[in-house]
């Protein structure tokens, strides 16, 4: 006769139903439970299975790393398209990538408030899981908190990625020269219009989603097709094109003068700012990114873009000037000039 | 998107703009106030003061609500929610003004005030019905366009027996404040402000109709073209101001004839004259006290009244010696004019209201228009 | 001077409200302000209410006036030598 062995004199987490509380914080029992049940069976890999604090991986030869870190705070944690889980490995991927650097792995953190349901976690989770996977880039180490109820807005999530960069590869934000062209992968303001949307005063039915996405193999992609040509990669993230190339253009050094006409935007993004009273090139994006390239390599760069699933509307927006000012200039659609600045303070609909 | 997209055509702009090249006569000056901060902020941001010919010029006038609220008013939204922990609901645009002892609704609400953004006066409803234990005050700025808005709220909060409920008013009138620049030194006997033609208000005269601007064609014998906001209509009242400054005429015009009639909107004037009446008088930044110029709450309304509910005293606070806000805004001085431009007073840290608002003649300049102050060097093609 | 905006008003709904669409964004805003407007209408929309509506007879016109000056070069180009 067999008898079963009871494992652990443990009940299973009760995810429908449970709820974080301070104990799972305190580093005990209940603790290591949530990280096993909860963290490691789903973003599952032989680092994390370890069970150490800390995870071990060799050095790749030649090449640099690259490092990147990000918190993020989103509101609300899921929103059409995303939700805060996807949200964190996509833009950590992307910072480590926008170095031309191939990503290689994640750290997570999270900052959990007491009372958070644990459904919704393992939904964060999940989603971060399903991420990491697809984007081939693993969650090695990680730790989590809790706060006091009231202390937190459910859940804050902070990623720190690793890659590394093949030699002889120099992409960063210095190197825009005066004639230099602009190139943007695709629609801009989806992800910031996705998530007014769902802010309880602006609450307005639309069928924007978020673009939230990995664009580490887009990178990979325009490399190979011109590897010397691309001079800057950057991803408009809060604050908006404007911003990124507001950045740029003061490390540069530089001035930029934009089309208006050439940068894409869906029409119901346009819509939900006329009606806010917003300007799409302020609004968030998080699946987009900019290049600034030499003048010979941008139909090559364009051309390996659009080949990449995201990067089908890549299109040439503008290029580098000599500008002692550093201004980004735009020809608008309407045939004058205008300055695109720094955004001040927070983009607040307005109502005159 | 309709009525919109087809009202700012490039190539119907660059003949309207040769038609001005034309029509102008050289070697004289025109000079034409835009009222409203929402003709400010086209202007500047479609780039049109580089398609109108050297020798139009456009004056900035008062017409931001934000910009004409005085730093007092603010000061007692700031102080309700500060002392009195009231929620206090207000639209984005007055978030950021500064005010006294360093302090803005933003900075107040860092600092522990139960602040909130609404979009409109119905959602600081709902925010009352939702938090019935709490006071809810609606922080109320806006020409006449946004008067009704706020007038159906009061009707309604009454309607629906609430308790807990006022407004501040801040609401001004459009013909007061023209009326105050035209009979301003500068303007009636000094001339150093010469202005020929206004560009009348587009969404005020929804409400108000063109009827009531047909006092200063006749009174001060300056032409007046009603716009709408798309650049292409900017550019035509232009066109149709200069034909009348040249043919001698002082007419009201419509430019924005698919949305604006003489009569205006006589559900929305009779709703806000069933809860608003007139003050005798209101401090305007700036402009200082102007009479018969804002609303206050009818007696019948009195429980909607945040002034009266809580005793509010209005102290009026002088502007920052070196703030140029108040002669910028009769259009006696341009933001460049202002010693603090763009060093002390910025986007990030504005000294004045101009700079706050996106159609604050200031904030415009900075953000669209500076670049051409500065000559830019060589650029590539 | 207020941003408002037209948007096409796509449905009716009960206590004074209705839903419009611009650009395929849909919102519900208040209709108080205007009674007797219609589906299929276009309104002008200020801080969540409809505060006028939009003759589309008239927004021709305006929009014929800006196509005048379009002919009357035409015209000018023909007559001049």
């Amino acid at each position: 006769m067999t008898t079963m062995t009871k494992k652990n004199y443990l009940r299973p987490l009760d995810i429908k139903h449970g709820r974080i509380d301070m104990g799972h914080g305190a580093g005990g029992r209940a603790a290591a439970q949530l990280i096993e049940e909860l963290f490691v069976t789903a973003l599952d890999n032989p680092y994390l299975r370890q069970g150490d604090d800390s995870a071990s991986f060799a050095i790749p030869v030649g090449g640099r790393m690259v490092m990147a870190t990000d918190g993020h705070v989103v509101s609300p944690l899921f929103f059409p398209g995303g939700d805060i889980g996807c949200l964190s490995v996509h833009g950590t991927i992307n910072d480590v990538a926008m170095s031309g650097a191939q990503p290689l792995y994640l750290a997570a953190s999270f900052i959990i408030e007491e009372g958070f349901p644990l459904n919704e976690l393992k939904r964060i989770v999940d989603s971060m899981a399903a991420a990491a996977r697809e984007a081939g880039v693993p969650v090695i180490t990680g730790d989590t908190k809790v706060v006091e109820r009231g202390k937190g807005d459910g859940v804050f999530i902070s990623t720190t990625g690793v890659g590394v960069v093949a030699p002889g590869v120099d992409i960063a934000g210095v190197n825009a020269r005066p004639g230099d062209v602009i190139l943007l992968s695709g629609t801009i303001g989806d992800h910031g219009v996705a998530i007014l949307s769902k802010r309880e005063s602006l609450d307005f039915e639309t069928t924007i989603e978020s673009d939230t996405a990995a664009l580490h193999t887009l990178v990979a992609a325009m490399l190979q097709a011109d590897p010397g040509g691309v001079r800057v990669l950057r991803d408009p993230t809060r604050g908006g094109l404007a911003t990124t190339l507001n950045e740029i253009a003061g490390q540069s050094g530089v001035g930029m003068v934009l089309e208006e006409a050439a940068i894409p935007v869906l029409p119901q993004v346009d819509a939900a700012c006329e009606l806010l009273g917003l300007d799409p090139l302020y609004i968030a994006n998080e699946g987009k990114l900019i290049a600034i390239c030499s003048p010979e390599s941008a139909d090559a760069l364009l051309l390996a873009m659009r080949k990449h699933p995201l990067g089908g509307q890549a299109v040439r927006i503008g290029t580098v000037t000599e500008d002692p000012h550093h201004f980004v200039q735009m020809n608008t659609r309407f045939g004058g000039r205008r300055v695109v600045d720094w955004l001040s303070g927070e983009q607040l609909p307005r109502i005159c | 998107m309709k009525y919109i997209d087809e009202f700012r055509d490039g190539d119907i702009a660059r003949k309207i703009a040769e038609r001005l090249a034309d029509e102008v006569q050289p070697g004289r000056n025109y000079s034409f106030m835009e009222f409203c901060g929402g003709h400010t902020h086209a202007i500047s941001r479609y780039g049109i003061a580089e398609l109108l010919p050297k020798n139009v010029r456009m004056v900035h006038g008062p017409g931001c609500p934000v910009c004409v609220l005085p730093i007092g008013r603010i000061d007692l939204a700031i102080q309700l929610a500060l002392e009195s922990n009231v929620i206090v609901c207000t639209y984005g645009d007055t978030m950021r003004v500064p005010a006294s002892n360093g302090l803005s609704l933003v900075k107040a609400k860092a600092r522990g005030g139960d602040i909130r953004m609404v979009y409109s006066a119905a959602d600081a409803l709902t925010i009352a019905r939702q938090n019935p234990e709490r006071e809810v005050v609606f922080f109320a700025i806006g020409f006449e366009t946004t008067t009704p808005p706020t007038a159906l709220a009061i009707r309604d909060a009454q309607r629906q027996g609430l308790k807990n409920f006022t407004v501040l008013s801040c609401h001004v009138l459009t013909p007061s404040a023209i009326t105050h620049i035209l009979e301003s030194p500068e303007v009636r006997q000094y001339g150093t402000v010469p202005i020929d033609g206004f560009i009348g208000p587009a969404h005020v005269s929804i409400t108000i109709g063109s009827g009531p601007y047909e006092h200063f064609a006749e009174e001060y014998r300056k032409p007046v073209v009603i716009a709408g906001f798309e650049p292409l209509d900017v550019m035509q009242a232009v066109l149709m101001l200069v034909r009348q400054v040249n043919e001698g005429r002082c007419e009201v015009e419509n430019e924005f004839s698919r949305a604006v009639d003489r009569d205006g909107n006589f559900s929305a004037q009779a709703l806000v004259s069933e809860v608003f009446e007139l003050r005798t008088s209101f401090e305007w930044r700036g402009l200082g006290e102007v009479p018969y110029s804002a609303l206050k709450i009818r007696p019948a309304f009195a429980e909607f009244d945040a002034e009266r509910r809580f005793s509010l005293d209005y102290r009026p606070v002088a502007d920052n010696k070196a703030c140029e806000c108040g002669a910028i805004l009769r259009g006696v001085k341009k933001p460049t004019d202002c010693k603090i431009f763009g060093t002390v007073c910025t986007p990030e840290n504005p000294v004045g209201s101009c700079m706050v608002s996106s159609e604050g003649a200031c904030a415009a300049h900075y953000s669209y228009g500076r670049f051409r102050d500065i000559a830019i060097v060589a650029e590539t093609a | 001077m207020c941003l408002a905006i037209p948007a096409k008003l796509v449905e009716l709904l009960a206590n004074e409200q209705a839903i419009v669409n611009l650009g395929g964004i849909r919102k519900e805003i208040s209709v108080a302000l205007v009674p007797g407007v219609a589906v299929g209408d276009y309104v002008i929309v200020h801080v969540g209410h409809a505060i006028g509506r939009i003759d589309p007879e008239e927004a021709e016109r305006t929009l014929a006036l800006f196509g005048e000056i379009a002919e009357f070069e035409a015209q000018q180009a023909e007559i001049a030598p």
